[in-house]
């Protein structure tokens, strides 16, 4: 019994510390990526919810002038593959005289991607707020940017919360896609690593634990935020 | 103060107010009473334009009600309004909520306008409540509240839309209480309400409203004792004998 124990673990171990020399081996490249897909993802999403914002106030305005192009943009944005984006912007635009790097357009391209549908996510925070409340906020003469600023907001960031945080964690599993525009971020730094090592388990594996190492935090800290803002009532 | 001149107003091919004509003299306490769907709430928000109408003219000190003009917002200032589901912003403490107009919109000087907001809520009862929010305040206790964010804005007039229809029986009587207060106070107010026995007491007149009309109006007192019109009385008979 003790014999066949000791010839398993000696097959094993090999592979184990194989693993572990070619990942301590790897991860430095990995890392650089990482770092890429980090700043893409902030910069998208910075991009994604200024931009959302601005949708979802044009299309609740009472002026049809502005609701109604939104909603088509909207619509018509969210209607294109992402992948259809990003070659769009990165190979179409040069052609009307808009130059921009690999990471520029993946940035811009995911941004506005994903700012149509944080936009649809705010619009449904915006009127989920109990009419009562706007209509409070009428009837002490607030116009409806201030309206928007101190009554409706702040009580439908509650609401859009959870949404939100799920738009996040899309984005940042999305921002994988802007390896086909030869941006360095994890997943191409993964791909290049495996096709010169052929050691496709080992990279591979690594490249999902980074991401996980990323989205598992963020949804922790999204529940955090949650609850805290639950508890300010 | 408040002038009805012939108001009409539909949702689509539903006519809810046929022809309102009525006057509102300055401090007086007027009620509007009448049974669901006669257009009582909808005549008082378009007072304050939170529902336009089609034909005809509100005006508050000569100055047209327009809820599609620009300057409806500072009609809102002048004339304060106080809800049935009391509307206080969950968000914010009893004290914010009645510094908000002053602040905000008024844009007043905060130390001034939190100064006048606590003697504001103290006049209401609820000095001990300023840091409260309004989720762990009872309803009467909400409504005084709203009462005291309406007052906040120093209108010339408030309007009260049913203000003790969603309150426990219990707690009705402080509301009615500041409401009292204040008609003592000469402030114009216009109630929609079915507290009959508040009106009779308190208001100067009375407006019988039904199926958009203004079916009687006169003297508080007389009105409720001797109602002219016969659905009048038959409205007055189903509210105070009930069963």
């Amino acid at each position: 019994m003790t014999g066949l124990d000791g010839r398993e673990r000696a097959k094993r171990k090999p592979a184990m510390t194989n693993f572990i020399a070619h990942a301590t081996e790897y991860l430095p490249l990995l890392l650089h990526g990482v770092w890429l897909t980090v700043m893409i993802t902030l910069l998208a999403l910075c991009l994604a919810t200024a931009l959302g914002l601005v949708w979802a106030l044009l299309r609740t305005s009472e002026i049809r002038s502005l609701a109604v192009p939104t909603r088509l943009l909207v619509d018509f944005v969210r209607g294109i593959p992402l992948l259809v984006v990003l070659f769009y912007i990165y190979f179409v635009a040069p052609e009307i005289g808009i130059n921009l790097t690999a990471l520029q357009a993946g940035t811009i391209g995911l941004g506005l991607a994903h700012s149509c549908y944080l936009g649809e996510t705010f619009r449904a925070g915006i009127e989920a707020v109990d009419k009562g409340q706007v209509e409070a906020a009428k009837s002490i003469g607030m116009k409806r940017a201030l309206m928007m600023r101190r009554v409706v907001l702040p009580q439908a960031v509650k609401i859009i919360l959870p949404p939100y945080a799920n738009n996040m964690i899309m984005l940042l599993k999305d921002s994988s896609l802007v390896s086909v525009i030869s941006v360095q971020e994890l997943t191409m730094q993964g791909k290049m690593l495996a096709s010169s090592t052929f050691d496709n388990m080992t990279v591979f594996t690594l490249v999902a634990l980074l991401y996980l190492c990323l989205t598992v935090p963020l949804n922790l800290f999204m529940r955090r935020v949650e609850s805290y803002l639950g508890a300010a009532g | 103060m408040i002038t009805f001149d012939d108001v009409h107003k539909s949702f689509g091919a539903h006519e809810v107010l046929k022809g309102i004509n009525a006057e509102i003299a300055k401090g007086q306490v007027v009620c509007l009473i009448g049974p669901s769907g006669s257009g009582k709430s909808t005549l008082l928000r378009c007072v304050n334009g939170l529902e336009t109408y089609q034909r005809g003219r509100i005006s508050i000190d000569g100055t047209v009600v327009d809820a599609a003009s620009p300057q409806v917002h500072a009609i809102c200032t002048r004339v304060s309004m106080v809800f049935q589901r009391f509307n206080l912003f969950p968000h914010r403490t009893a004290l914010e909520n009645v510094m908000e107009g002053p602040l905000y919109v008024l844009k007043e000087n905060r130390n001034q306008v939190r100064d006048r907001a606590m003697a504001l809520l103290n006049r209401v009862g609820l000095a001990d409540k300023t840091n409260a929010y309004p989720a762990s305040l009872s309803g009467g206790q909400q409504q005084r509240v709203a009462i005291a964010r309406a007052l906040a804005m120093r209108p010339q007039a408030i309007l009260f839309d049913e203000p003790t229809s969603a309150l426990d029986p219990e707690t009705v009587g402080e509301v009615l209480q500041v409401m009292r207060a204040l008609a003592d106070e000469n402030m114009t107010m216009l109630v929609v309400t079915h507290e009959i026995q508040f009106a009779r007491e308190v208001s100067d007149s009375v407006l019988f409203l039904d199926g958009g009309r203004i079916v009687e109006q006169g003297p508080a007192k007389e009105l409720l004792r001797h109602p002219k019109h016969e659905r009048t009385r038959d409205f007055l008979h189903r509210v105070m004998h009930p069963v």
